[in-house]
Formats: structure tokens, sequence, C-alpha cells
């Protein structure tokens, strides 16, 4: 237990700290909600039926694009190679990384969804729903795509071939997600059935993930 | 015979190489029993002769799925067992489930034009199916990145594993959800509601595209064994020349051993 509360401390600092890039992640979220008017127009009617969607989309891209640092850094530096040979289990392991990935680079897009709903005329209740739909959904994002992370590291090959694996897996939770923010915003449907798919999604992800991130680990690291 | 003595990959080329005839006819003579009875069946009250892509579509749609159950068994083989031909069964079975995902796709939609009005709805059968299809072609992308067989066989039956629970979102979309793709009709509880003069064409035709996969993986797999050996060889003949041409004539082991001493 100390050894993963150590693992996951660690990780959380190294993302925090210079040249950790978990911030990033969140810039790159603004920048992505902030082109989309220059894409529709600012019509604020329009970009208020779209809110949710934009910032969905956005989030998963953001996801997407920090994934790369999960376990490449600790390969290139050799740390990896030393959690995969120590006597904690492999997928606690990667459990403890994802879990403090999730923390660094993905709470930020949850924080920072409020500022960027005022951007795109969201009300209170709605920004309110997209923020509570991120909190449930983020984690599957990041544990599902901790499987393209894994793969990618042990093939030496990273960027759009994981984009490739991961975006598929993530699908499900994109419709599930928009579809219970929706569902508070426009309205006839109700909240609970998609947002508790949501939650189920990424209580799967939370299983599935580590020990599909870590038999990969297992297998591909030589 | 059994799983294991196919290990061998001489021997299983040996023994495919007879059986792959045989199966290739019953391929062409159940297609053509097939597509006779499908041509003879009376159109239907409501759709009128389109009713008749069905008898492509379904077969397809089953087939896209079996693909992946046999791809998942085959990255079983690789993973847990280590056989040494399941990456090449993976490997082989990749594009033939994609095509066959894409016809059931293509003709779906040729079905839906006059049928639902569009050739595209986003509902879950056709949402999960295009999830499917999108992960074939992801998974051949996966094989392609990587030079290494062995290295790229581990990592691809990972992703088809994890991609395996795709197949009972797939069957049971149209349960779960409202869908505007009409629910399971032949198998399901209570027997199959379809009638007998659609499907017995059906059930002959699913058998048929069935065997054309069984014959198409099997001669994917020797060609990609065959591709194997060709690769090996051009490597075996690659060092050959690169190390004659440095230290003029000599084996690289003489080579390897002048270099220790």
């Amino acid at each position: 237990m100390t050894a993963l509360s150590a693992l996951i401390r660690r990780d959380i600092r190294i993302a925090l700290r210079v040249g950790g890039g978990a911030l990033i992640g969140v810039l790159f979220f603004l920048t992505v909600v902030v082109l989309m008017p220059f894409a529709v127009g600012p019509d604020l009617a329009l970009l208020s039926r779209l809110g949710p969607a934009i910032l969905w989309l956005g989030a998963l891209l953001a996801s997407l694009l920090t994934l790369d640092r999960l376990f490449m850094a600790d390969h290139e530096d050799g740390s990896l190679d030393l959690i995969t040979m120590s006597r904690t289990p492999l997928e606690l392991a990667c459990a403890a990384k994802a879990l403090a990935h999730w923390l660094a680079a993905g709470l930020p897009l949850i924080v920072a969804t409020p500022v960027l709903g005022l951007l795109l005329n969201l009300d209170m209740v709605s920004t309110g729903a997209v923020a509570l739909t991120l909190l449930a959904g983020t984690p599957a994002l990041t544990f599902t795509g901790m499987i393209g992370a894994a793969l990618a590291v042990t093939l030496h090959r990273g960027g759009l071939l994981m984009a490739v694996l991961v975006l598929p897996l993530s699908i499900p939770v994109l419709i599930f997600g928009v579809a219970a923010s929706q569902a508070v915003i426009v309205g006839p449907m109700n909240f609970g059935a998609p947002f508790s798919i949501l939650c189920a999604l990424s209580l799967v992800s939370l299983v599935v993930g580590p020990f599909a991130a870590a038999a990969s680990l297992r297998h591909g690291l030589d | 015979m059994t799983l294991i003595d196919l290990a061998n990959p001489t021997r299983f080329l040996a023994l495919t190489a007879r059986v792959l005839p045989w199966l290739a006819a019953a391929t062409v003579i159940l297609l053509a029993v097939g597509l006779y009875q499908s041509a003879l069946a009376p159109d239907d009250y409501q759709q009128g002769a389109t009713v008749k892509i069905m008898f492509i579509h379904v077969p397809n749609a089953w087939l896209s799925m079996f693909v992946w159950g046999v791809m998942s068994i085959a990255s079983l083989g690789t993973l847990v067992w280590r056989h040494p031909l399941a990456d090449v069964a993976a490997k082989a079975a990749a594009p033939i489930g994609a095509a066959f995902t894409f016809l059931a796709l293509f003709t779906g939609s040729l079905w839906g034009r006059p049928m639902w009005g569009t050739y595209w709805e986003w509902d879950a059968r056709l949402t999960s199916m295009l999830i499917l299809f999108l992960m074939y072609l992801g998974l051949m992308a996966l094989w392609r990145a990587v030079d290494d067989p062995s290295r790229a066989a581990r990592a691809a039956a990972v992703l088809t594993l994890v991609g395996a629970i795709n197949l009972p979102i797939i069957k049971f979309s149209v349960d779960w959800w409202n869908t505007l793709h009409q629910p399971a009709s032949v198998m399901r509880m209570g027997g199959s509601s379809l009638d007998k003069s659609f499907l017995i064409p059906l059930l002959v035709m699913a058998v048929a595209f069935t065997l054309l996969f069984v014959t198409l993986h099997i001669a994917a797999m020797r060609n990609e064994i065959l591709r194997r050996r060709v690769r090996s060889l051009q490597m075996m003949q690659a060092s050959r020349v690169a190390f004659s041409s440095e230290v003029g004539t000599g084996s690289r082991e003489e080579n390897a051993s002048k270099g220790a001493a």
C-alpha cells in the first residue's frame, strides 16, 4: 500500500513540475474550445446547444494528448523496468499510475470546465451537468487509454497509432457523456439512465484497463 | 490429430494443401445453392424485393462478429498457450473480418435507403458495428506498424481481447436500446420468427459464408507462413551479403569468432 501511494505521489509530483506537461492538457482543452466559435460562428444560441459536445470532445482530445506521458518517460529512464520487476503486482502499479495521471491531467480539465462553459454560453445547471459527467467519464478515458499507452510503449510507437487504437474504445464514453449532459439541457430524456451507464463504463474500465495494460507491458517489454 | 500437432508450420502447410481444394469446392457449391434459393425466395409483403439483401447482409454481419471471436481465441492461444500458429491465425483473420464488417455496413445502408429513408442512422446497432470496423482497421494498423511479428502479435492479442467486449454489445444492442434496427429474429428465445421460405436460404448462406471464411482464412494463413519464410530467407541473405562484403569471404560465425579473438 505504501509503495502504491508513493508511486502515486511521485507521478503527480513529476507531472506537476517543470517538464511534466500535465497542465499542457488544460491549455489544449482551452484552445480547442476557443477554436470552436471560429469554426461554427459566434452564434450564442447554437454554441449553447453544442456546448456539451464541444466540451466533451475537447476533454477527450486533451486526455488523449497527455496519455503518451503515462509510460513513455518512465520507459525512457528505466523506472518502468523497476516497476515491472518490483514485488507490487503490476496490475496495481498500472492502476496507481493511471490514477495519478487522472489526478494530475484529468481533474484540471474538470476544474476548467466552468470557465469554458462561460465562453460557450452555458448556464449554471448545464455547466454543472457537463462537469459532473466529465467527472464520471474521464476516468474511463484514462483507464482505457492506458491500454493504448502500454501498447505504444512496448512497440516504441506513439502518437497517431495510439490515437487510432484508443479512440474507438472511447466512443461509448463520449456517446453517454454527451447524452447525459444533453438530457439536462434539452430535456425530455432523463439524466439517470445515460449517467448510470457512464459510471458503469468507468467502473468496467477501472477493472479491465489495469489488467490489459499490465498484460501488454509484461508480454511486450523485453 | 490435436491442435498442438499443427504447431509445426510445415505439417500445417501439408495438411491444409490437401484440405483446401475440398473446402473451396464446398464453398462454391453451397454459395451457388444459397444464392439460387435466395433468388427463388418470395418477395416480402412489405419490403418487396429488397428483402433479398438480407441473404447477403445477415451472414456478413454474423461473420464479422464470428471472425473477431476466432481472433480472440487465437489471441488467447498467443498469450496463454504460446501456440506458434496462433498469431498467424489472428493476423490473417483481421483483413477478412474487416471486409465482412464493411460489407455488412454497406449492404445494410443499401437496404436502409429505400426502407428507412436514410443510408445511415446513428442507432446503437449501427454505431457498435462501425466501432467494430474501426477496431479492425486499428488492429491492422498495429500489425503494420511493427516489423517484428512476435512483438506485434502480443500487442495485437491484448487489443483483440479488449475489443472482444464489443461483441456482446453488438449482439444485444437491439434489445438494450430502442433502435431502428430490427431486433433478433433468427437466434432468440422461443424459436425463430422467420418464415421457412426465408429461414432455409438464410441458413444455407450463413453456412456458405462461414465456409468461405474458413477457406480464405486458411489460404491467408498459408500465405502468411510463406511470407515469413521469405522474409527470414531475405534477412539471412542480406546479412550474408553484408558480412561477405565486409570481410571478403567467410560466414557470420567466422566473422564473430574473429572479432572475439
